[in-house]
């Protein structure tokens, strides 16, 4: 696992569950950080996938940040009292999402 | 918000091409998706200082780059560029367009994919991942973390890992032994090149100081239900088990081709590397004159290597936009150019010696992440017709997720040869397509034309 001594001042929520961030921490550092290592279920079988080449280009990390879903969260900084959010599958088609 | 030169890509390459535009009069806008110029190699290296004389030296490339007057728009993520020169992006939820006389691709690199039993678990990640973890939020590999592959960034990453007060359970050394004897034909050039190899050996011996344990490991797999709980592998003639909550794997880097092939730019195979790039003239003019491809994106070189090609890249984009003249521009281009022939002297040892790890994968091994498509998959549709990869892309969508290709282009090709029984080169590449990276069609309406 991925670990450090500090896990900073901010705080997002994952879930529902509260997790730590530091300013300037991607959403995904901060939930590995966390020990959590899921963010999002596939379209296609379901599986559970997570955070994997943390440079935008593998779409794995995807998740539902603040209500708008197939968010790249190793390419979306933190914000404190942000709302992040497992995503199950595809992403719909809501209006305004 | 027109430019004379575009730049897309704040790395090695794009930071020293803007430098040189500007010093020579060009308006320069450059767009990078991160939040800080750098690239990945020099990622977060204004907020984590510099620890050395190689990041000293890049942080005054840095320094240099903020002051030099180029318009710089962070957090802009590229997804159409039009053969005249006209970019889209899209920044903050909207998407805006500018128009450059010259556009430069610098987007780097990928990590060749590392396609093994059980990658897509939740705790397998690239050695790249986690040292931009470690680049920016200062995280470290402890419990039963693993490496495994080959390259030069496996024995970088353990380093830094290690001084930063990170534990490794292990490496395992994926690296085909008989490819020693052949490198050392390379030797004597990368010689002059000799402290970078005595970078390597030195790494390699504070990682044995360390007491992790360097395996000569094959037929890697990681298990687990849901997550990752260990790792299965060949050494020493036994298969061995070992429980593990972090593998990290590596397999060198391959030139980004998303947007030049978006772009319909030629490409060619190198062999050397086994990789697609684009063909590029002495000045980075890409098989479309206004279009300049520069750094690891036009082939793997390295980032001082990468300085240097986008220094030449401006200097030819100066001239040819008439602020200079040929003369000028050729004498200018004389030291960089002597300066990348010795970045690149130890470039053939170190693509013999990490020749990519074969792809003799088995059925069930998934090459297509996003769509979840196996290696047997593509074998059968291979035998009932596919040719290329855009056949293989609509008989079984793999390609077609929104990595769109990233993750499983490089491997499926290599499947697809070894099927076919055809050179990988003689087969159809998969075709990128605008928008390269998936946005929505409210940032699409939000393009706003901008002044």
């Amino acid at each position: 696992m991925l670990t450090r001594p500090d896990d900073g001042k901010l705080t997002f929520t994952y879930d529902g569950r509260a997790v730590r961030a530091r300013t300037g921490d991607s959403i995904a550092a901060a939930l590995l950080a966390a020990g959590i290592q899921v963010t999002r279920a596939t379209p296609v079988s379901g599986a559970s996938r997570g955070p994997y080449c943390m440079m935008g280009a593998c779409f794995e990390c995807l998740a539902v940040v603040d209500g708008r879903p197939s968010v790249q969260t190793c390419m979306t900084e933190v914000r404190d009292g942000m709302r992040v959010e497992r995503q199950d599958g595809a992403r719909g088609l809501a209006v305004g999402a | 918000m027109n430019a004379d030169l575009i730049i897309v890509g704040g790395g090695p390459a794009g930071v020293s091409a803007a430098i040189e535009a500007r010093a020579r009069g060009l308006s320069v806008l450059l767009l990078d998706e991160n939040a800080a110029p750098g690239g990945r190699i020099w990622q977060a290296l204004e907020v984590r200082g510099a620890k050395d004389a190689d990041d000293a030296a890049a942080l005054d490339l840095l320094k240099a780059f903020r002051a030099c007057g180029a318009a710089a728009h962070w957090g802009a993520t590229v997804w159409t560029i039009e053969p005249d020169g006209v970019v889209y992006w899209s920044e903050a939820g909207a998407s805006h367009s500018a128009r450059g006389a010259k556009v430069l691709l610098a987007t780097g690199t990928t990590e060749r994919p590392v396609p093994i039993p059980g990658w897509t678990l939740p705790g397998v990640m690239t050695v790249g991942a986690a040292q931009i973890a470690l680049k920016t939020g200062e995280l470290v590999p402890a419990g039963q973390s693993w490496i495994a592959g080959q390259g030069p960034l496996v024995l970088l990453y353990a380093v830094q890992a290690l001084r930063a007060g990170g534990r490794l359970a292990g490496i395992l050394d994926l690296s085909d032994p008989a490819a020693r004897w052949p490198a050392l034909k390379h030797l004597p050039r990368a010689l002059s090149a000799f402290r970078d190899l005595w970078k390597g050996v030195a790494w390699q011996r504070e990682i044995a100081r360390a007491g992790v344990p360097w395996i000569r490991a094959s037929d890697l797999r990681a298990v687990g239900e849901g997550a990752l709980r260990e790792i299965a592998f060949r050494a020493g003639g036994e298969t061995r088990c070992e429980p593990a909550d972090l593998l990290l794997l590596h397999d060198g880097v391959i030139p980004s081709v998303q947007i030049t092939r978006a772009l319909f730019l030629e490409h060619e195979w190198s062999a050397s590397q086994r990789s697609w790039r684009s063909v590029t003239d002495a000045w980075g003019v890409s098989s479309v004159p206004n279009i300049l491809v520069a750094g690891d994106g036009a082939g793997i070189g390295g980032a001082l290597a990468a300085t240097c090609a986008g220094r030449i890249a401006a200097l030819g984009a100066v001239c040819a936009l008439g602020k200079i003249d040929v003369a000028t521009r050729d004498t200018a281009a004389a030291p960089w150019r002597a300066a990348q022939a010795r970045y690149n002297a130890v470039r053939p040892l170190l693509d013999t010696l990490y020749r990519p790890l074969p792809k003799q994968l088995d059925d069930a091994t998934l090459v297509c992440r996003c769509e979840e498509v196996t290696a047997g998959q593509l074998r059968t549709a291979a035998r009932i017709g596919a040719l290329g990869m855009n056949q293989l892309k609509a008989f079984t969508r793999c390609g077609m997720g929104p990595c769109q290709g990233r993750m499983c282009g490089a491997t499926a090709i290599e499947v697809m040869a070894l099927a076919r029984g055809v050179p990988v080169e003689q087969i159809e590449p998969l075709r990128t397509r605008f928008p390269t990276k998936p946005i929505t069609l409210g940032e699409i309406a939000a393009l706003t034309e901008d002044a």
